[in-house]
């Protein structure tokens, strides 16, 4: 049959990008499969989510409706959807990589007792999947073996979803929970706000890496340069093991991927791990002083310099470019 | 407490990998093995959680191959009470091991699993999530802290655009993210100490639990090089290209 279910993920009524890079994947999906593509919301703020995803191509929106549903929590998701998987057949149930996503959906896989494909990066004709491996050195082509098959897309490797010439009908599914299954509490989210661009969306990331030395150098050298480009801020790992920066700038195997139009490295080495989350941009620069740095080998325009004469330097030039 | 900790033994990080030029592998000739960075944050949180409590048993397990031992007696020298080697000849896809591990964890009745994220060779992070499904436990993934008082976890996890804090009762299955902890090195005593620890060897098909790949890697291919660029020598050269050439500003 061939359908696919995309899960919309959003955060009390908004959606990320990321969520539209899904639905598209989605759209893919079905359309090699021969079967239609629906999204499905639940939580608080559904409703609104569910308006706005309707105006994307999917051939209906459907709105699970259960208080326990409000904040997401995996057991609850995964149970919700399982149900919906046998309600309505479908053959594929996809969401974007992002961190709800992975928390989610091998718990969907063990529940339906199927296997799941993950951070796929291709849909092939023949149905099967590809992703990478051992840090994006290795692309596997997979097949997934099961009655229903569970993927997550990574964002980087497909567009985003673009609003169609009609809008799809919204359905109100009540979702069936047992309570005996749900035992996670909700306790807080502590968003981290910035004036920034997100990291995962931007045009073009600014990243550092350890050669910046300080948090205060961060703050002082890197993010003058950042914020004329209009760019995201990003960081190697060693720069955030070191304290200058927090967790969530993290770009790499084990932190974000992004593949913006235009990736400046300032002060990293280059790392297989870094590599691993930007090696995709389209234009890649690297400032460092050690011309030996393995950045220079991804890198389409080096420079080997000091970046603490370097970056200042760019932020004044940058002035100039009508930009 | 009994925590169970699932151990994969997985190519150093450091390792350049190469595929087969057939595609059925990659080369492990050049390979030195370890034990997968984001299980030894696991270890060592559970050695934590038994030092803070002052009692407790930390168990390790690896469902793998024979080789598989020399990571488990790592584990054990950095403190953990004993192992479990569950055989397989044939590598088993996430499900599979997920489903051999929650076997193992209704047997042994552990208060909590603690798991890598991910594995740095698969990158799947699916394991974990997969245990607590089939024990039918509550889940903290991507933990960056975790608070026991009692038969109660609070959990923070790193989530997107911020951290997530959930609760709930043991027993659950969490897994790690590399701000929670620093592991400790193995000291030379307890690798002296490794030695008679115990280490059970059972073969996964006495588990009795459905192992039939389902997950089925066709082929491995390497990823297309980028073209290799150029150095420029100057920041206004620099900034000179970006406009007129790859048109980026």
């Amino acid at each position: 049959m061939g359908d696919v279910i995309v899960f919309v993920e959003h955060r009390g009524g908004h959606f990320p990008k990321t969520t539209l890079i899904g639905i598209n994947a989605g759209l893919e999906l079905a359309a090699k499969r021969g079967g239609s593509c629906s999204a499905v919301v639940a939580g608080e703020g559904a409703d609104t989510v569910a308006a706005e995803v309707a105006k994307y191509g999917v051939a209906r929106v459907i709105v699970l409706e259960e208080p326990r549903l409000a904040h997401y929590l995996a057991d609850a998701a995964a149970q919700a959807l399982a149900a919906l998987v046998k309600t309505t057949g479908a053959e594929t149930v996809l969401a974007t990589a992002t961190a709800l996503g992975k928390d989610l959906m091998p718990r969907l896989a063990a529940r339906l007792n199927v296997p799941m494909a993950s951070e796929i990066i291709a849909i092939n004709d023949d149905g099967t999947f590809v992703r990478p491996m051992y840090a994006g050195n290795v692309l596997a082509t997979v097949e997934l073996d099961g009655p229903v098959r569970i993927v997550t897309v990574r964002g980087t490797a497909f567009d985003a979803a673009k609003p169609a010439a009609t809008v799809a009908p919204i359905e109100k599914v009540a979702a069936t929970l047992d309570p005996a299954g749900l035992k996670m509490e909700f306790v807080a989210f502590n968003e981290i706000k910035s004036d920034r661009p997100e990291l995962t969306e931007a045009r073009i990331v600014v990243s550092g890496g350890r050669g910046l030395k300080s948090g205060e150098n961060f703050k002082s050298v890197l993010e003058p340069l950042v914020d004329e480009m209009g760019a995201a801020m990003g960081a190697s790992r060693a720069a955030v093991d070191a304290g200058f920066v927090p967790n969530d700038l993290q770009v790499g195997q084990t932190g974000k991927v992004v593949a913006p139009e235009l990736y400046v490295a300032v002060g990293i080495s280059g790392a297989i791990q870094h590599l691993a989350g930007m090696k995709d941009s389209k234009t890649i620069v690297a400032i460092n002083k050690d011309e030996e740095a393995p950045i220079f080998s991804v890198a389409d325009f080096g420079l080997v310099a000091d970046l603490f004469k370097a970056v200042p330097e760019m932020v004044e030039a940058m002035k100039k470019v009508k930009h | 407490m009994k925590i169970l900790v699932p151990v994969k033994r997985v190519p150093d990080p450091a390792t350049t990998i190469r595929v087969l030029p057939d595609g059925s592998g990659i080369a492990t000739d050049n390979v030195k093995w370890v034990i997968n960075p984001f299980d030894e944050i696991a270890i060592e949180e559970a050695l934590r959680i038994k030092e803070k409590q002052g009692a407790g048993e930390v168990i390790l397990i690896s469902v793998g191959q024979q080789a598989w031992q020399e990571q488990l007696r790592t584990g054990l020298a950095m403190g953990a009470d004993r192992a479990i080697l569950v055989r397989t000849e044939t590598p088993l896809d996430p499900l599979a091991i997920a489903r051999v591990i929650a076997k193992v964890a209704s047997d042994e009745q552990p208060g909590l699993v603690i798991i890598g994220k991910q594995a740095i060779d698969d990158d799947s992070n699916q394991v974990g999530q997969m245990i607590a499904e089939f024990l039918g436990w509550p889940q903290a993934t991507f933990a960056s802290k975790i608070e026991i008082a009692g038969e109660k976890c609070t959990a923070v996890r790193e989530a997107d655009g911020g951290l997530e804090t959930v609760a709930f009762a043991l027993p659950a299955v969490i897994t790690t993210d590399l701000r929670l902890n620093e592991p400790r090195y193995a000291s030379l005593p307890g690798i002296m100490k490794a030695r008679k620890k115990p280490l059970l060897d059972i073969t996964a098909e006495s588990l009795g639990v459905d192992l039939a790949p389902k997950l089925k890697i066709r082929k491995l291919t390497a990823p297309a090089k980028r073209q290799a660029g150029r150095k420029v020598a100057s920041v206004e050269e620099l900034v000179a290209v970006l406009h007129t050439e790859a048109k980026v500003i």
